[in-house]
């Protein structure tokens, strides 16, 4: 057991201290396509705190990919609730995938605006007839001359609303298997034959869409990766969603939070933290949250040190994780009685109404991103090596 | 970085199941729970691999490993369901005696394996029916319950004020009380105004041991628990029923996914907590009690989960399962059950009175 990262990263840690003592007055920007919001991106870019591997070229800060200085800012940020840099599907999701399998093109197209806030995209993966079984996906897309055209649907989209660009899976080989069948397409929001509905979720926002395709003319060589190969292209960065669902620095943040209210809200007269009923449920969840805490220790040390694995470690962090956010929510909105229903514009919201707003959020995430029954299929058939169920053809 | 366990940590570990694997199989497990035969020779084979004497200092005639490693034995002990007095007399005993800097001749016999000392701490954790220790004039009356180690030659008792005594077995009346687990000894213990030694009247001492054996039990809970985990899934991929086998039911994978996902990330915990003890004092505490809760909770789950997947056989005596399910039982109870461990977690953090 060696938890020191060594006196190179401390002293680093240190930089990264002194720059959140520094900007310990920002404010987390408020909406995606802010002013503020790109400006505090742009800032930490610069000072390396954010696309931190990604090449100057693409506007990155083009650091040597070294995940102990990614974990150092990571947790240094969480400890001191510091806002963090833009996120969205397009900054967490296209881009690496256009760093490991796009064309120079494509790279000097998409990344740089992409990392500025300037490029907003969404992710079509989702169909009516296509959530768990994603590979049963039948919005197509057929070449005609130098075109791709798509006709079909996608749903769930997050944010498409607000999106410029999406990145979507699209059936292009109806005749092959169905995972050989699929390609990865870029396309612009405001291309002709698009149509997009909003969905309002159980939070009462519409953060996810309906959106529809009819005839959608898209060129030929907006195709990432080759035809056919699509799913192999999502799969390729589909984990690195996953673990960034449940991050346990955040939990833990959160919990001190929990503690904070709990010390502050009264019931009876009584503080919330002199009710041995609620203390109970609070130190159970913070056991849970420790043991997760050391769980993602020890992810990070597998990926450190080559002689060492982990894999059931890092496979049961989605499932984990997101469960043990959604009850830590809850716990806040128990102990709370009458005033932890509170929403939308009443006056005796905590926290900004985030108790309730959370404890929703992460029941989607529970279904979002591989539902937590997916996550159960693939530890017990991969990480178990128990068997398949038998297939049923149809 | 690396978190995790070290090369020597991993042999040991190695050599300690292979050991167990050689000389410990279920059978020999059933001859000690059933009073066939004692967990002497048992006893007498973990000695010639040192592991009385693993916490005992090497100039005292031990191996001078720490908590960590203890830990890494107390994983191989569980897995195996290895009769044993380990925690009493490898884990609290040197515990005490090194911290309190009392009778340190003892060690030597200790790590010899030619004496086993009990312990009887329930008075200061939480005295349960009609347990009481009374001390007066250097001599100890009352009685404890539920001390650990039948057929140890010495105890060590805590006092409600965390004081600690040393008797003899000799001089009390020992009495075995027999619980579900029978891989543990446990018994009550008569002092009629027997000598006592004190060993330490230090809170902080008591505390120490108490903290190490908790997470050293939750260590023998993660054992008992992986195997459980193991055989589970072992047995479901063979099992057939309606032409297939269990394992293809999305209900059993899904109980086999959840008991991983609910132990995986104690072994990190269990680690860490031992790392702790040692290393990192400022969280040790805090990080003992809640090993030890979780642990409790989790052993309790994945013990009833795994037996269900074994179905009618999961409930016979003839697999044994019950074994391990009853060792995770027994390591829940003792030394402080989850509820209360919490309770003490909240006032390390000053969250309780
Ligand atoms: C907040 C949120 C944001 C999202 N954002 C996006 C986005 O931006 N882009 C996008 O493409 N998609 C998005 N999604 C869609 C998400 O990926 C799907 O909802 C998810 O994959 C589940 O698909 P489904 O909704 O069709 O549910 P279904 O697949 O119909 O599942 C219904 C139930 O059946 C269970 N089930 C299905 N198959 C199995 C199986 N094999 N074994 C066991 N149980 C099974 C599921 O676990 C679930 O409980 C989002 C979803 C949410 C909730």
């Amino acid at each position: 057991m060696e938890l020191s990262f060594g006196p190179e990263y401390e002293s680093f840690r240190d930089e990264v201290r002194d720059f959140i003592t520094k900007h310990k007055d920002q404010q987390a920007p408020s909406g995606a396509g802010s002013d503020a919001g790109k400006s505090w991106q742009k800032t930490l870019i610069e000072a390396g705190y954010t696309a931190r591997t990604i090449p100057k070229e693409y506007g990155g800060f083009g650091a040597e990919p070294d995940m102990v200085k990614s974990r150092i800012i990571n947790e240094e940020f969480a400890t001191a609730r510091m806002p963090g840099g833009l996120g969205g599907q397009g900054i967490s999701m296209l881009i690496p995938t256009l760093l490991e399998l796009g064309t120079d093109e494509q790279k000097e197209q998409f990344i740089k605006p992409t990392l500025h806030g300037e490029m907003v995209w969404c992710q079509g993966y989702s169909e009516p007839g296509a959530g768990s079984d994603l590979a049963s996906l039948r919005t197509s897309a057929v070449l005609d001359g130098d075109e791709w055209v798509i006709n079909g649907s996608k749903i769930w989209t997050s944010t498409a609303h607000l999106a410029h660009w999406m990145f979507c899976l699209v059936r292009t080989e109806p005749d092959a298997p169905k995972h050989n069948g699929i390609s990865f397409l870029l396309l612009r929001m405001d291309t002709p034959g698009i149509e997009i509905r909003p969905l309002v979720d159980m939070t009462m926002n519409a953060n996810f869409n309906e959106v529809f395709f009819t005839d959608v003319r898209v060129p030929k060589d907006q195709i990432v990766g080759r035809r056919g190969q699509g799913w192999q292209v999502a799969n390729a960065i589909l984990g690195h969603e996953r673990d960034s669902l449940a991050d346990p620095n955040a939990s833990l943040t959160r919990l001190n939070s929990l503690i904070d209210l709990m010390k502050t809200e009264t019931l009876g007269g009584e503080r919330l933290i002199d009710n041995p009923l609620y203390r109970e449920r609070l130190m159970k969840i913070q056991g849970r949250a420790m043991a997760m805490r050391y769980n993602d220790m020890h992810v990070l040390s597998s990926r450190l040190n080559k002689d060492q694995e982990a894999p059931l470690a890092r496979m049961i962090t989605k499932l984990q994780g997101t469960e043990l956010r959604h009850e830590l929510e809850a716990l806040a909105i128990d102990a709370m009685g009458e005033v932890g229903l509170s929403f939308g514009s009443n006056p005796y919201l905590r926290g900004g109404g985030s108790w309730q707003y959370q404890f929703m959020y992460f029941l989607g995430l529970i279904i979002g991103g591989g539902t937590n029954q997916i996550q159960k299929n693939i530890i017990s058939e991969r990480g178990l090596g128990m068997p398949k169920e038998p297939k049923i053809e149809k | 970085m690396r978190f995790g366990l070290s090369e020597e940590q991993t042999l040991l570990a190695d050599s300690v199941t292979r050991f167990l694997a050689d000389n410990v199989p279920l059978d020999e497990v059933r001859k000690v729970a059933s009073g066939e035969s004692s967990d002497a020779a048992v006893w007498q084979g973990l000695t010639e691999l040192g592991v009385p004497g693993l916490l005992i200092p090497e100039d005292h005639g031990g191996v001078g490993l720490g908590s960590l490693d203890a830990v890494v034995v107390a994983d191989c002990l569980g897995a195996n369901v290895t009769p044993s007095p380990f925690l009493s007399s490898a884990v609290i005993a040197p515990t005490v005696l090194v911290a309190a800097g009392q009778r340190e001749d003892l060690l030597g016999s200790l790590a010899g394996g030619e004496i086993r000392i009990g312990t009887a701490f329930g008075e200061a954790i939480g005295a349960r029916v009609d347990a009481d220790v009374k001390v007066s004039g250097g001599k100890l009356s009352g009685k404890s319950l539920f001390a650990l180690d039948t057929h140890a030659d010495h105890f060590l008792v805590a006092t409600k004020g965390k004081h600690v005594y040393l008797v003899n077995a000799s001089d009390c009346e020992v009495t075995d009380l027999p619980t579900v687990d029978r891989t543990r000894t446990t018994c009550e213990i008569k002092y009629n105004n027997v000598a006592a030694e004190l060993i330490s009247d230090n809170p902080d001492v008591f505390t120490e041991a108490l903290d190490r054996a908790r997470v050293v039990m939750a260590a023998d809970t993660l054992g008992a628990a992986q195997h459980m985990i193991d055989e589970a899934v072992a047995y479901a991929k063979v099992r057939e029923q309606f032409n297939r086998p269990i394992a293809t039911f999305q209900a059993v994978k899904h109980m086999c996914a959840q008991m991983t996902a609910d132990l995986e990330p104690c072994r990190s915990m269990v680690w860490y907590a031992g790392h702790a003890l040692d290393n990192v004092p400022e969280e040790a505490r805090l990080l003992a009690c809640h090993t030890k809760a979780h642990l409790a909770e989790v052993g309790r789950s994945v013990s009833k989960t795994a037996t269900e997947v074994h179905g009618g056989m999961g409930f016979t005596d003839l697999l044994g399962l019950h074994y391990w399910f009853k060792r995770c039982g027994f390591n829940r109870q003792m030394l402080g059950v989850p509820e209360l461990v919490r309770e003490e977690a909240a006032r390390i953090q000053g969250l309780a009175a």
